[in-house]
């Protein structure tokens, strides 16, 4: 199978590595560029464990295809702390409790700041609609809420 | 078309743990010469907090900070035997295991301290920041890595404590049919008020009302968040989640998470907690566990919420749209029950 080089920006920096014809975008960043934190969690976009940010946008790259990134800007949740300082959002996830196995965070992270990138103060109502899209087993996402709401709150202060 | 509210009340009480051939949790301590303990299990995290809460244990019983503890849990081959995470279990079974492992290793501890102080051992008393000193002598002072590098480079001493909690299996009396199969109980009572819609036979929580007994809440935050994510997962399984099919054929049974109905942001209700600690007479400092019984007391009171609200008394979950409209065809319509 023919492969393909991709090159791309992942996380402000630039990345290239081979994609196989029809590999989707998940399957390309865990495997081929090796960042591990978009989730696999149902392969058929129910759940949002898989959500990343292209161009800024939220998309679940289960069901992207791996060319669609090349000359994008992506983004992970592995992107988020510069260095050993943590995004707001991130600290608001562990300020409230926001995470119990973890598995479904990376993608409520994304979603988080794919909303807060585009709307610095959201109410309850816009957090619960820009993550409807993403699944949590653990939480019950009350916590979630909060520690989103948290983190705008901090960024209006700022 | 017309919308009923409906209150439903439920009580319960949780066993802790299991009784099918005795109960067992073992727990390792032992420091490094930084003065630092690991404790080793082969109890879970799943992320409900049993790392965090067994570290508690085990740095307030050596008298450590919390940070000169590390859980490992990493290998059920390597580590000490556990019968597992379930039953609501981690921090009753698991958490005794702790204790009593951080308990020997304590006293090891103490006796390498006191021999480096010249003191006598039941003299010595920890401050909890990693100095033991002489009580009522806080100068006749040293640190527990003092202590640890003492015990391994001179004394030839090993600071390690083993740690068992069992609950025997409870065999049944053949005459009276009387056994005892748990210790311990957590209990809850909770309200939930729901929505009824008689013509689409849709149900919408509205409010959750609950009171949790757990023993003492060993890390409140981390007893709240376990409360309020289990009873949602109770509610999803009182109104959407099921892998039967919901018409005769297996065929017909969710595969994935676009059949199997998982409730999301959009679906919350609101749920008021309240957590009563009633420290239990043989758990850890007082704990029971919070686990299972988060979600047991949604599915009843969400089933009598329903039958107040329009008499329909649904006896097989989850309580779909298709089965309170065949309740109310069944009855000629919705016929509310008057309240209590």
């Amino acid at each position: 199978m023919a492969k393909k080089p991709v090159t791309f920006t992942l996380n402000g920096r630039e990345s290239a590595a081979f994609a196989e014809e029809g590999q989707n975008l998940l399957d390309f960043l865990r495997r081929s560029v090796g960042d591990l934190s978009p989730k696999y969690g149902c392969g058929q976009g129910g759940c949002g464990g898989c959500t990343v940010l292209i161009d800024g946008e939220p998309h679940l790259s289960c069901l992207t295809l791996a060319e669609a990134a090349a000359g994008r800007k992506v983004e992970t949740a592995s992107g988020l702390a510069t260095g050993p300082v943590l995004h707001r959002l991130q600290e608001a996830f562990m300020e409230r409790f926001a995470a119990q196995c973890g598995f479904c965070t990376p993608g409520m992270l994304v979603s988080a700041k794919a909303l807060l990138d585009r709307n610095p103060r959201p109410t309850r109502e816009e957090v619960i609609e820009a993550l409807s899209g993403n699944l949590c087993r653990c939480t019950g996402y009350e916590p979630i809420i909060e520690a989103v709401l948290d983190a705008a709150g901090e960024r209006a202060r700022a | 078309m017309a919308l009923h509210r409906g209150r439903g009340f439920a009580a319960i009480n949780y066993p802790i743990g299991m009784n099918l051939g005795g109960d067992p949790s073992q727990a390792l301590v032992h420091s490094n010469p930084d003065g630092k303990f690991t404790v080793a299990l082969s109890a879970i995290d799943l992320g409900q907090g049993m790392k965090s809460v067994t570290r508690q244990i085990a740095a307030e019983t050596l008298g450590v900070p919390v940070e000169d503890v590390y859980v490992d849990t990493a290998d059920s081959d390597t580590g000490p035997h556990d019968m597992g995470s379930f039953a609501s279990r981690g921090t009753h079974r698991v958490g005794n295991a702790v204790m009593r492992a951080a308990e020997e290793a304590r006293a090891v501890m103490l006796e390498a301290a006191a021999e480096e102080l010249e003191v006598d051992a039941a003299d010595l008393v920890t401050d909890g920041k990693g100095n033991i000193h002489v009580k009522g002598a806080p100068s006749r002072s040293i640190t527990t890595m003092a202590a640890a590098q003492a015990a391994q480079f001179r004394q030839g001493r090993t600071i390690a404590g083993r740690g068992i909690f069992l609950i025997p299996l409870s065999e049944v009396d053949a005459e009276t049919g009387e056994m005892t199969p748990v210790s311990t109980f957590a209990h809850a009572a909770m309200i939930v008020e729901v929505e009824v819609d008689d013509e689409t036979g849709e149900v919408s929580v509205l409010d959750v009302k609950s009171a949790y007994e757990v023993g003492r809440a060993l890390n409140p935050k981390l007893v709240e968040q376990q409360l309020r994510g289990g009873a949602w997962m109770g509610m999803s399984h009182a109104a959407w989640e099921t892998t039967e099919p919901y018409y005769p054929a297996r065929d017909h049974g969710p595969v994935d998470f676009n059949h199997y109905l998982m409730p999301g942001m959009g679906d919350l209700a609101p749920h008021h907690i309240s957590v009563l600690e009633r420290p239990a007479a043989d758990g850890p400092f007082g704990g029971k566990g919070p686990g299972e019984m988060c979600a047991n007391p949604v599915l009843p009171a969400v089933v009598n919420a329903v039958y107040e609200a329009v008499g329909v008394r649904i006896d097989d979950l989850p309580v779909t749209p298709e089965k309170v409209l065949r309740g109310l065809r069944a009855q000629g319509g919705a016929k509310p029950k008057k309240r209590l």
